[in-house]
């Protein structure tokens, strides 16, 4: 096992009823590093990374097997209690979605309240390391009691990822974080992410080509619920090794 | 399905081509000017380099609008990073075709030196290595390609024995140094042309297979030299 490895995924398999939609996935997550999911839709991509955090077994019918080790530690083991893993593994999804009715200040801090912490001082603290690390501080520190909903769309996303880093995970998922947004928001998320990579692990789902080659460092190509290529992020956008991938990435898929 | 991207890719591909076979001709119409002592041949090049130019430029304007417009990747974007690379190769390859028609006209406007034997041969081999180079990028083949590097040695070997044996001549004709050194002028165009031929096939290598093989002898040399010397 790699040292550095934070996350390891050892035949993961995942089903929605009788509908296998991950077909028995193995790899390797490093420390401080951002990984890009891509492939078409329905690839089954997103279904991994929600097996990632045990968010999978929450939909109706679904089920997973294989074992996903978070820093050694099998998440699928029967103690483990899957939202003590949502805590250590956060994810941040297609749309913004910050609590309707609650202001910036409490959406950021929802999840340490709900894990106990009601020290003032120190939710105020984490509010303000959680925005600035999410480079929304400088634009809300004076509305922090306006609500969440009442900024941009890109502000909103940035507000999602504060809330996930406020209980400071090990690893980041986000699935198609910029598909809603205008250029410069996504412009901004991107920069962010780079900044990011020196706290968490970032795996990210993205149907963006420039953006998984912008922004990664490994590139994992998906297709029918199987993994068909992972590499380095460079070597993948310009010489992949598998004719699927290099189908795809050029656009001469179907 | 074919993409549009693929229609623009194939037009870019031949106006290419198109550079390419003016090239050839400026390199044909240098070296058999040379030959039969032909001015007028020699005179052709200036006209055949002032289109490789028009076309060096809109071959890179091309490249970059596809680059902006299309994000390419994988094999499509090792196709126009090579072509980029090819256009200046050939480009340069005119610019040396210039140089040995400039040569040539001083070359044959002197008093005669002596029959030329090698340069002849040199002109052969190098034609055949621009005509290999260009071909392997047309038929996007591989063998040919690295058929190319095989030949840089013959052309090089023979730049050498010109050199050598000119320089031999003029230690028993002073009056011909002047001769002589076009002589080896032309001889080191000849082997920039062989040069830029070698660069042609290994973008195409690399186009087609995404593998660098530049300077691959010589990082095997320093291995050797290195693995001799422990």
């Amino acid at each position: 096992m790699n040292p550095n490895s934070i996350l390891e995924v050892k035949d993961l398999h995942a089903w929605f009823g009788s509908i296998e939609v991950v077909k028995g996935i193995s790899m390797v997550a490093l420390e401080h590093t951002v990984t890009a999911m891509i492939g078409p839709s329905g690839c089954g991509k997103s279904t991994f990374i929600r097996c990632l955090n045990r968010l999978h077994e929450e939909s109706p019918g679904a089920r997973a097997t294989g074992q996903v080790l978070l820093e050694n530690r099998d998440i699928y083991e029967k103690k483990v209690d899957p939202v003590s893993i949502r805590r250590r593994v956060g994810m941040v999804f297609q749309k913004p979605n910050p609590f309707p009715s609650m202001s910036i200040f409490d959406n950021v801090v929802a999840g340490l309240r709900l894990a106990g912490v009601r020290r003032s001082s120190t939710l105020k603290e984490i509010v303000e390391h959680s925005l600035q690390a999410a480079a929304l501080w400088d634009e809300v520190k004076d509305k922090l009691h306006a609500l969440g909903t009442s900024l941009s769309g890109g502000q909103q996303q940035r507000l999602c990822i504060a809330r996930a880093l406020a209980v400071e995970p090990k690893v980041l998922l986000m699935d198609e974080p910029t598909s809603a947004l205008d250029p410069i928001s996504t412009g901004k998320i991107e920069e962010l992410l780079t900044e990011l990579r020196k706290k968490v692990t970032v795996i990210i789902v993205t149907h963006n080509m420039q953006q998984a080659a912008r922004i990664s460092d490994q590139t994992a190509f998906f297709l029918s619920g199987e993994l068909i290529e992972f590499g380095e992020t460079s070597q993948v956008f310009t010489a992949p090794k598998k004719e699927q991938t290099e189908r795809y990435i050029t656009g001469r898929f179907g | 399905m074919e993409r549009h991207f693929d229609t623009s890719l194939r037009e870019l591909k031949e106006q290419l081509v198109v550079m390419a076979s003016w090239v050839e001709r400026a390199i044909e119409e240098a070296t058999q000017g040379l030959q039969l002592s032909s001015l007028e041949r020699l005179e052709n090049v200036y006209e055949l380099e002032k289109k490789i130019n028009q076309s060096h430029m809109s071959v890179d304007s091309a490249c970059l609008k596809l680059l902006a417009l299309q994000q390419p990747l994988a094999t499509d974007l090792r196709l126009i990073f090579a072509i980029i690379k090819i256009n200046t190769d050939l480009e340069r390859m005119g610019d040396q075709a210039v140089n040995i028609s400039r040569n040539a006209r001083e070359y044959i406007q002197a008093p005669p030196m002596k029959p030329l034997i090698d340069l002849p041969i040199m002109f052969q081999e190098v034609r055949q290595m621009v005509g290999v180079a260009l071909d392997s990028f047309v038929k996007s083949n591989e063998n040919l390609a690295r058929d190319v590097l095989q030949r840089d040695d013959r052309v090089d070997a023979l730049k050498n024995k010109i050199f050598k044996d000119t320089l031999e001549h003029l230690k028993t004709h002073a009056d011909q140094i002047e001769q002589g050194l076009t002589l080896i002028l032309i001889a080191r165009n000849l082997e920039r042309i062989g040069d830029h031929s070698t660069n042609i096939a290994e973008d195409v290598i690399f186009a087609l297979t995404g593998e660098d093989v530049r300077h691959a002898s010589q990082a095997a040399t320093i291995k050797n030299v290195l693995k001799s010397s422990s």
